[in-house]
C-alpha cells in the first residue's frame, strides 16, 4: 500500500531510556509506527579498558575486567585468568578449579536473574522483576561473605582465588539450591507461561540459525535460533567436562524458531543446568584438600612472550580475550571481545519493518550490558 | 584439521604466494597473508567444506611498536569441525589500508569500525566506516603506541 506511506520521521530512542539498561541511544527511522532502520550509538560508557590494559601489570588488570559486564564478573575473571594461565602455561589447582566454577554458575544464576526481571519489567510485568532481584539478593550475600563485595570482586587471581570458602559456605550453597529451585518454577508460572507475554515476544524478532552464526552471536541469542553451542561442552575449559548438563536450545515452542520468547526462555532452562552443576560440583568438592587457594598464585607474573586468544562461556555469550605478551610483566596487547558488542550489531539486522514497541522487547532478550559493549 | 594441513590446503588452491609467512609452535598457530588477498583467502576459507571457518570470533587491531607497521589480527573459529586459524596482515603505518571482510563475516562490521576508531586503519570498502566508541570529532588513533592525548575537547582540558 504505497499510497498509504507517511513522511518518514527520525526518532532518537535514548541515551537515556529505561529500556536501553544503560547508555545506549537507538536512532529510528520510523514511517508512523513501523521502524525502517535502527542505528545504534555505543561509546557513552567508554573507559578505555584496551589502553589502560597496556599500562597495567596482569594482576592490576583483573579489577578493570570485573567492570566490562558488571552483572558477571566472577565470569570475566574466569575468562581473564583462562588468558593468563595460558600464558604462563600454569596448572591450576583442582580445588581452585571447583571454587571457580561454583562460583562461576552462581554468578551465571544472579546475571540471569537481573536478564529476565528487566527483560519482564520492560515488557509490562513488574511483579518478576521484584521477584527476581529477591534471589539475586541471596546470591549477592553468599558473595559478600566470600569476597567482601557485592558486585566487583576481583576474586579469581592466575593460578588461585583470593579467599578459601569460609566455614559452612557450601552448606549455605547447598541451602540456597533448595530455596532457589521452586523459584525458578514459579517464575515460569508467573511469566513463561503468560498469555499477555507471549503475545509480545513469540514470533518478535526472528533471528535465524545461519544469520546468528555469521554475526558470531554467542550464547543464548545463538541457542535461541536453535544452534546447540556451549563453550562448556563445545570447547571445555577448567573442569567442566566432569560435570553432567545439557545445552537447551530454542524450539520455537510459542511461535518461531529463533524468536524473542526462545531467547528469553533459554535463561530460565540455563538457571536450572546451572544449579545442577552446581551440586555436582559441590558433592564432588575435595573437602578433604587442604591446599591454600593461593598456593599456585605466582609471586610475579611475567609470562613468556607470546599470544594468546582464550575465551569462557559469560551469561552473555563468548567473552574472549586476546592478549601479546612481550614478555614484560605488562601485556603489550590486551583485547577484550565482548559478547555484548556482538550481540548488539544484529539488532540493525532484526529491526526492519518491526513496530516501535517491539524493539524494547528484541534489545531485553538480546540483554546487553553496556559497560561491557563500550569497555 | 591441524593448521599445518590448513595451510597446505591453502598452498594447493594457488594461495601459496599470498601466504607470507607460516608461525607453527605457537599457543594458536597463524599465518600472515598479503592483504590485497584478503578477500579471495577469506572466501575460500568459509565456504570450503573441510575448512568451514564460519565464524570470526575476534578481529583486533595491533601496533607491533611506534614506527613499526600496524596490523590485524583475525581469529577464525570453525564451529562444524571444531579447528582454528589465526590470520593476521601488516600495514604500512602510514597509509593503513586493508579490504573490508564484513561482506563475508557480518561480525566484522562493528569490529572493523572499532579497530578505524582505535587505530586508523582504513577497512576498504566498508559500508560503514564510521568511528563507534569515540566522539566523531576526537583527534588521534588512542591505541597507537606513540598516541598523544589532545590538549583540550570542546575546551575541556583532557589530561588529567
Amino acid at each position: 500500500m504505497p499510497h498509504l506511506k507517511t513522511e518518514e520521521m527520525i526518532m532518537n530512542m535514548g541515551p537515556q531510556h529505561p529500556s536501553t539498561h544503560g547508555v545506549l541511544r537507538l536512532e529510528l527511522v520510523t514511517d508512523g509506527e513501523v521502524v525502517k532502520s535502527i542505528t545504534p550509538h555505543i561509546g557513552y560508557l567508554h573507559r578505555c579498558f584496551e589502553k589502560h590494559g597496556e599500562e597495567l601489570t596482569y594482576p592490576m588488570i583483573i579489577p578493570f575486567t570485573d567492570r566490562l559486564d558488571y552483572l558477571a564478573s566472577m565470569n570475566n575473571n574466569h575468562a581473564f585468568n583462562l588468558a593468563v594461565e595460558k600464558l604462563l602455561n600454569l596448572e591450576v589447582p583442582r580445588k581452585v578449579e571447583f571454587i571457580r566454577v561454583i562460583v562461576a554458575e552462581l554468578q551465571r544464576i544472579a546475571s540471569h536473574l537481573v536478564a529476565i526481571g528487566t527483560f519482564g519489567a520492560d515488557i509490562g510485568a513488574v511483579t518478576p522483576f521484584l521477584w527476581t532481584f529477591r534471589d539475586r539478593e541471596v546470591i549477592l550475600n553468599l558473595f559478600e561473605n566470600l569476597t567482601g563485595a557485592r558486585m566487583l570482586y576481583n576474586y579469581m587471581w592466575p593460578g588461585g582465588v583470593a579467599r578459601d570458602f569460609p566455614k559452612g559456605f557450601r552448606e549455605e550453597i547447598g541451602a540456597f539450591i533448595t530455596y532457589f529451585r521452586p523459584k525458578i518454577r514459579d517464575l515460569n508460572n508467573l511469566l513463561t507461561g503468560n498469555h499477555i507475554f507471549i503475545s509480545r515476544t513469540a514470533h518478535v524478532g526472528v533471528l535465524p540459525a545461519d544469520v546468528a552464526v555469521n554475526y558470531n552471536c554467542t550464547g543464548p541469542v545463538l541457542r535461541g535460533s536453535g544452534v546447540k553451542w556451549d563453550l562448556r561442552k563445545n570447547d571445555p575449559y577448567s573442569i567442566y567436562p566432569e560435570f553432567e548438563f545439557d545445552i537447551p536450545v530454542g524450539q520455537g515452542t510459542m511461535g518461531t524458531l529463533g524468536d524473542t520468547w526462545d531467547r528469553y526462555y533459554i535463561r530460565c532452562q540455563e538457571m536450572e543446568q546451572s544449579l545442577n552443576i552446581i551440586e555436582q560440583a559441590l558433592a564432588k568438592f575435595p573437602v578433604e584438600d587442604a591446599t591454600d587457594v593461593q598456593a599456585a598464585v605466582p609471586r610475579r607474573i611475567k609470562p613468556p612472550a607470546g599470544e594468546v586468544y582464550a575465551r569462557a562461556e559469560n551469561p552473555r555469550g563468548e567473552l574472549g580475550f586476546y592478549i601479546i605478551s612481550d614478555g614484560g610483566t605488562k601485556p603489550f596487547r590486551v583485547r577484550a571481545k565482548s559478547p555484548c558488542f556482538v550481540n548488539l550489531a544484529v539488532l540493525p539486522a532484526l529491526g526492519k519493518g518491526i513496530m516501535v514497541s517491539d524493539i524494547v522487547a528484541i534489545l531485553g532478550s538480546i540483554d546487553i550490558v553496556l559497560g561491557e559493549v563500550d569497555r | 584439521m591441524k593448521p599445518s594441513e590448513i595451510v597446505d590446503l591453502l598452498k594447493q588452491q594457488e594461495f601459496g604466494d599470498k601466504i607470507l609467512s607460516f608461525e607453527e609452535n605457537t599457543f594458536q598457530p597463524g599465518i600472515q597473508i598479503n592483504p590485497l588477498w584478503i578477500e579471495d583467502i577469506f572466501y575460500f576459507l568459509r565456504d570450503d567444506d573441510r575448512l568451514a571457518f564460519d565464524s570470526l570470533s575476534c578481529l583486533s587491531g595491533v601496533d607491533y611498536g611506534a614506527g613499526k607497521e600496524l596490523g590485524v589480527v583475525y581469529h577464525l573459529f570453525s564451529m562444524k569441525h571444531n579447528h582454528w586459524l589465526v590470520v593476521k596482515v601488516k600495514l604500512d603505518r602510514e597509509s593503513p589500508h586493508v579490504p573490508t571482510v564484513e561482506h563475508i563475516y557480518k561480525a566484522a562490521n562493528w569490529h572493523e569500525r572499532e579497530t578505524f576508531d582505535m587505530y586508523g586503519i582504513v577497512f576498504d570498502f566498508h559500508p560503514d566506516l564510521r568511528k563507534i566508541l569515540l566522539p566523531d570529532d576526537w583527534e588521534g588513533y588512542p591505541l597507537r603506541k606513540d598516541y598523544q592525548v589532545q590538549e583540550l575537547y570542546h575546551g575541556i582540558k583532557v589530561p588529567f
